[in-house]
């Protein structure tokens, strides 16, 4: 896909102190280095989303580091326990340092 | 007295119950998935792939169908025209549409698939480049239109004008080819449910292309499917979009009349 699309689903309201599942999908090539071009012969250089985050209100509450073996459009789920009200934001940065960011707003009843 | 007429209905009730889930036990296992003994990829693919596929979110297929929804309102070509300019919305006018292709076209006087209806509306009536089979953009917009006849069955026309064709597509279903000399019906046919090596061989059902394979890393044709089984049995892969494809696409379409379109669907 041409444009990176990044999209991101949590439940609009947690009680307090509740588990509650976030999962996040975007949307990228991917390209692990190892790849040859079959035309030149060449290697197709490395271009892959190395490190995501997960912060809630300014604070990291999920963070990875990701490798070449991860797949094409990186499907990611976990689980957070929130206290209070606020922002979760993702981000994912690519091998050139380019962040693509999502926000969700969670409400704690 | 009443209660024991009661209680002969009910007894008849259970008899009736059993009875229709006896007959039924084999579309019963598979749910919608299965009309008769026509059973869709689907029943095929491990819980884990189907798991990815019956959640939307999960389902990376779903950017597709998301990026068709944005090409179908692009205005693109010399006539200033969208998708939407003549089809408005596609929730509503394509609702059972991309169950019914391939179809005959009566100017073109063969078959046409969706994807090559799409280049139709694009050049002819958009004046607009078409784009390229496997290209992102006719992957999308043909997952778009196809998507809005999910749940609905397969229901393509194999009457008139269409026999011809259906008759060369199932000529081409039998017919042995390649290194392997094999054809079609000898691994979806006779030996769908055994192992061909480490894979599960399916009925070939194509209910749910574009279908986002794993293998593939993308959301694929049905002929680009195609082409991946002639290569396996090391046979010369045809064209895109090849009139042979297009009539096989029909027949097998036929083989899984009654199945739900499950565009798109998740398969390994």
């Amino acid at each position: 896909m041409a444009k990176t699309k990044a999209r991101v689903k949590t439940p609009k309201s947690v009680k307090k102190g509740e588990v509650f599942e976030v999962k996040t999908l975007i949307s990228h090539k991917m390209e692990t280095g190892q790849r040859k071009d079959k035309k030149t012969g060449n290697k197709i250089p490395r271009m892959i989303l190395n490190k995501f985050v997960c912060s809630y209100n300014g604070k990291t509450a999920f963070s990875a580091d990701w490798h070449p073996a991860i797949s094409v459009n990186p499907y990611m789920a976990f689980h957070l326990k929130a206290s209070e009200s606020g922002e979760l934001e993702m981000a994912w940065t690519d091998d050139d340092g380019k962040t693509v960011k999502k926000t969700a707003k969670i409400t704690v009843t | 007295m009443k209660k024991a007429y009661l209680g002969v209905l009910t007894i008849a009730a259970v008899a009736l119950v059993t009875a229709s889930y006896v007959t039924k036990a084999y579309a019963a296992d598979y749910g919608r998935y299965a009309v008769d003994d026509r059973r869709s990829g689907y029943t095929y693919a491990t819980k884990e792939t189907q798991a990815i596929q019956d959640d939307d979110f999960e389902n990376p297929a779903m950017i597709w169908v998301e990026d068709g929804e944005q090409l179908w309102k692009a205005v693109d070509g010399n006539a200033n025209k969208s998708c939407s300019s003549c089809h408005k919305d596609a929730v509503e006018s394509m609702k059972g549409v991309g169950a019914t292709f391939p179809k005959y076209d009566a100017k073109l006087k063969k078959l046409k698939n969706l994807e090559q209806q799409i280049n139709i509306c694009r050049t002819e009536r958009m004046q607009a480049k078409p784009w390229k089979w496997e290209s992102n953009q006719l992957l999308a917009m043909t997952t778009y239109v196809r998507h809005q006849s999910r749940g609905m069955p397969v229901n393509v026309s194999i009457d008139d004008e269409a026999a011809p064709f259906f008759a060369k597509g199932k000529e081409f279903y039998y017919q042995r080819r390649g290194q392997l000399d094999m054809a079609c019906k000898h691994c979806h046919e006779d030996n769908a449910g055994h192992m061909a090596r480490a894979n599960l061989l399916s009925q070939g059902q194509i209910n749910g292309f574009p279908t986002y394979r794993l293998k593939w890393q993308k959301i694929g044709s049905a002929h680009r499917r195609f082409r991946g089984c002639n290569k396996n049995i090391r046979a010369s892969a045809l064209a895109y979009g090849a009139d042979e494809y297009v009539n096989l696409e029909l027949y097998i379409a036929w083989r899984g009349r009654g199945l739900p379109v499950e565009t798109p669907a998740v398969r390994n």
